[in-house]
């Protein structure tokens, strides 16, 4: 919000030279309210390591746990902090098929980056065009589209992505258009929320007037005013994504066995739960759990840096 | 408002029928049902025999034609996997996953109302912000992972309750549940406290944004200046007018809460029409999964409507429009 109301505020409460109306003075702005929260500070920290750590999992961990070739059976259900054959510390012990829990955490966490941060962008396109769509031509389009949103959103994302997936089939690409059939109704909704009511302003109706095609009033004019409210629900979104598609792999599924997920390394722990091999399931939920909440925690302090009601 | 509602049926009608074809449509595309359920020694003939005792080599338009003519007469169809009729697959499952909806609830609101309630009363105390971090948390862990906490603390940790499976059922006035016997119930709550996180994280985060809003009005500074306490003013005047959006929430979650018991229900092993669906998605149950889909779209689209009639009875500024 701080965008649409700025200008507004800049003339009417502070000086003009306190906010000029530069991107990089915005996003400084920006900053300097989001550092306020320390937690929030945290967990942005703890974010970037994490994708750092997992992207560049390849040369950080000492295994590919996915490469068969690699694994010794001997090696299995090393406590955490064994040596094992490979001659390094299994820093998280090792599974049923000996693979380093470390390595394979880090590679299940990459998968989960690359779900979250793809079907959150995807989701998000999707809903600022039906959203945008509606909001600007309005009547019949209007009411169609936002009726099956709606309908949508009455029904949990969990058990359309459930039905989706099973109907597409395991893999990544399935799992990513799932979470995007099942979460895109919600960046659609914020969209159409906001943009209605900028839709009534006069520099739309300004816009409207001259033969600028539709195109660019929509992406060029409506939308910058829109986006803070969405980029609100877009980190909300990637969270619920990384734990929907682990809740799936969980189930049996999301991705096949074959591809590193940090849902399918609890759901194999899972089955030692009444053994003493607690690091099987505990770790990688331990990660997956630290991602979802930082991203949320980063999620709340932006929502509150946003808030016109917040602004200083 | 009696054109209001029929107008609203009928477009609940034309959504249910929309969506069974969709439903059909997509379950139809999920592998082939016969390859799960024949052994694979089995001759061409078996197989082609049993094709059609399923319908399988029709069209599909035609499929789902027999398929609505069956509905029409109560028939779903039979489960593939357990081979009796749908319908009483699905009701025989039902009252596990109620029962455990049920107390889930209960414990959401027991312990979520009062919470926010404390949390919006004070909210910069130490207590209201470990209640709000409580809340993020039950509102982001993801269920499964919760389930599978609890059961390693109090069943194979602690071994004071069991790790999953429902209880004994007994009878109460009539109604034969598991919450009757001391032994379901303790089968029950850790399924249930799994379920009620998510449930109770919202409940907080609306309480307390009602409360802190509330705080801050007129009527709130007046009924103070009368000389009333604090208690007397939350009890008797926030209360109620902060439960309007909270029972329109609750109703929505309702159905998401039947939703999420997908999870819950896995993990514990408890049979109920989660689980079911889980199962039948796996073992490619075809008739089960449409009969449970199409049964979830009509509930939530009853509860839509439900919401939405009793919204505009509890607020009189709520105009029943064509409801475009």
């Amino acid at each position: 919000m701080s965008d649409t109301l700025s200008p507004e505020s800049a003339t009417l409460a502070t000086p003009a030279a306190a906010r000029t109306d530069s991107r990089a003075t915005r996003l400084r702005n920006f900053w300097s309210d989001f550092r306020r929260s320390p937690v929030a500070v945290v967990s942005l920290v703890v974010i970037v390591v994490l994708a750092a750590l997992s992207f560049g999992a390849p040369w950080v961990v000492p295994q590919n746990p996915y490469d068969m070739a690699s694994l010794d059976w001997l090696d299995a259900f090393l406590a955490p902090g064994t040596v094992g054959s490979g001659g390094y510390t299994h820093l998280l012990g090792t599974d049923n098929a000996g693979r380093d829990m470390l390595s394979a955490i880090f590679y299940g966490l990459r998968t989960s980056f690359v779900i979250g941060l793809s079907a959150g962008a995807l989701a998000l396109m999707v809903g600022i065009c039906v959203g945008l769509s509606a909001a600007y031509f309005g009547g019949r389009v209007e009411s169609l589209l936002m009726r099956i949103v709606d309908l949508q959103l009455s029904m949990p994302a969990i058990l359309l992505a459930l039905v989706l997936v099973a109907m597409l089939g395991q893999g990544v690409a399935q799992i990513i258009l799932a979470l995007v059939v099942a979460q895109y109704a919600y960046f659609a909704r914020t969209t159409h929320g906001a943009a209605t009511v900028e839709r009534g302003k006069d520099y739309i109706e300004a816009a409207r007037s001259t033969p600028l095609p539709t195109r660019r009033v929509l992406f060029r004019h409506l939308l910058p005013n829109v986006l803070p409210p969405l980029i609100v629900v877009a980190t909300v979104q990637v969270a619920s994504a990384i734990a929907l598609e682990a809740t799936l792999s969980f189930l049996g599924v999301g991705l096949p066995l074959t591809e590193p997920s940090l849902g399918s390394l609890i759901s194999n722990g899972f089955k030692y739960i009444h053994t003493d091999r607690t690091w099987l399931s505990i770790y990688p939920g331990i990660f997956l759990m630290i991602t979802v909440v930082a991203i949320n925690l980063v999620g709340d302090q932006v929502r509150h840096v946003l808030d016109p009601r917040n602004q200083r | 408002m009696l054109g209001y509602l029929i107008r609203r049926l009928a477009q609940a009608v034309v959504v249910v029928f929309a969506m069974s074809i969709i439903v059909f449509v997509g379950v139809y595309a999920i592998g082939n049902p016969i390859d799960v359920l024949i052994d694979p020694g089995a001759t061409q003939e078996i197989r082609a025999k049993l094709i059609a005792q399923y319908g399988l080599d029709q069209p599909l338009w035609r499929q789902y034609f027999t398929f609505l003519a069956n509905v029409a007469q109560g028939d779903m169809g039979t489960s593939m996997v357990y081979n009796i009729p749908v319908v009483d697959l699905v009701f025989s499952r039902l009252p596990a996953t109620l029962e455990l909806v049920l107390v889930s609830i209960m414990i959401a609101t027991c312990i979520g109302i009062p919470a926010g309630l404390y949390a919006g009363y004070r909210p910069d105390s130490i207590a209201a912000k470990a209640i709000m971090a409580l809340s993020v948390l039950g509102f982001s862990v993801p269920t499964f992972w919760i389930g599978m906490l609890l059961i390693m603390t109090f069943a194979v940790n602690l071994g004071v309750l069991p790790s999953g499976g429902r209880g004994d059922v007994g009878s109460f006035l009539g109604i034969n549940t598991s919450l009757a016997t001391l032994d379901g119930w303790s089968h029950v709550i850790l399924p249930a406290i799994n379920l009620s996180l998510f449930k109770m994280g919202l409940m907080i985060r609306l309480t307390r944004a009602g409360m802190v809003e509330a705080m801050r009005t007129d009527y709130v500074k007046f009924a103070r200046a009368q000389g009333l306490t604090d208690r007397e003013i939350i009890f008797s005047h926030v209360l109620r007018n902060i439960s309007i959006p909270i029972v329109t929430v609750f109703g929505l979650e309702l159905g998401s809460t039947l939703a999420f018991a997908v999870v819950t229900e896995s993990v514990f092993t408890w049979p109920g029409v989660g689980k079911l669906i889980i199962d039948s998605i796996l073992q490619l149950d075809r008739p089960v999964m449409v009969t449970y889909l199409v049964l979830v779209v009509i509930l939530f689209v009853l509860i839509n409507l439900v919401v939405d009639l009793v919204y505009a009875r509890l607020d009189p500024r709520v105009r029943l429009k064509g409801g475009a």
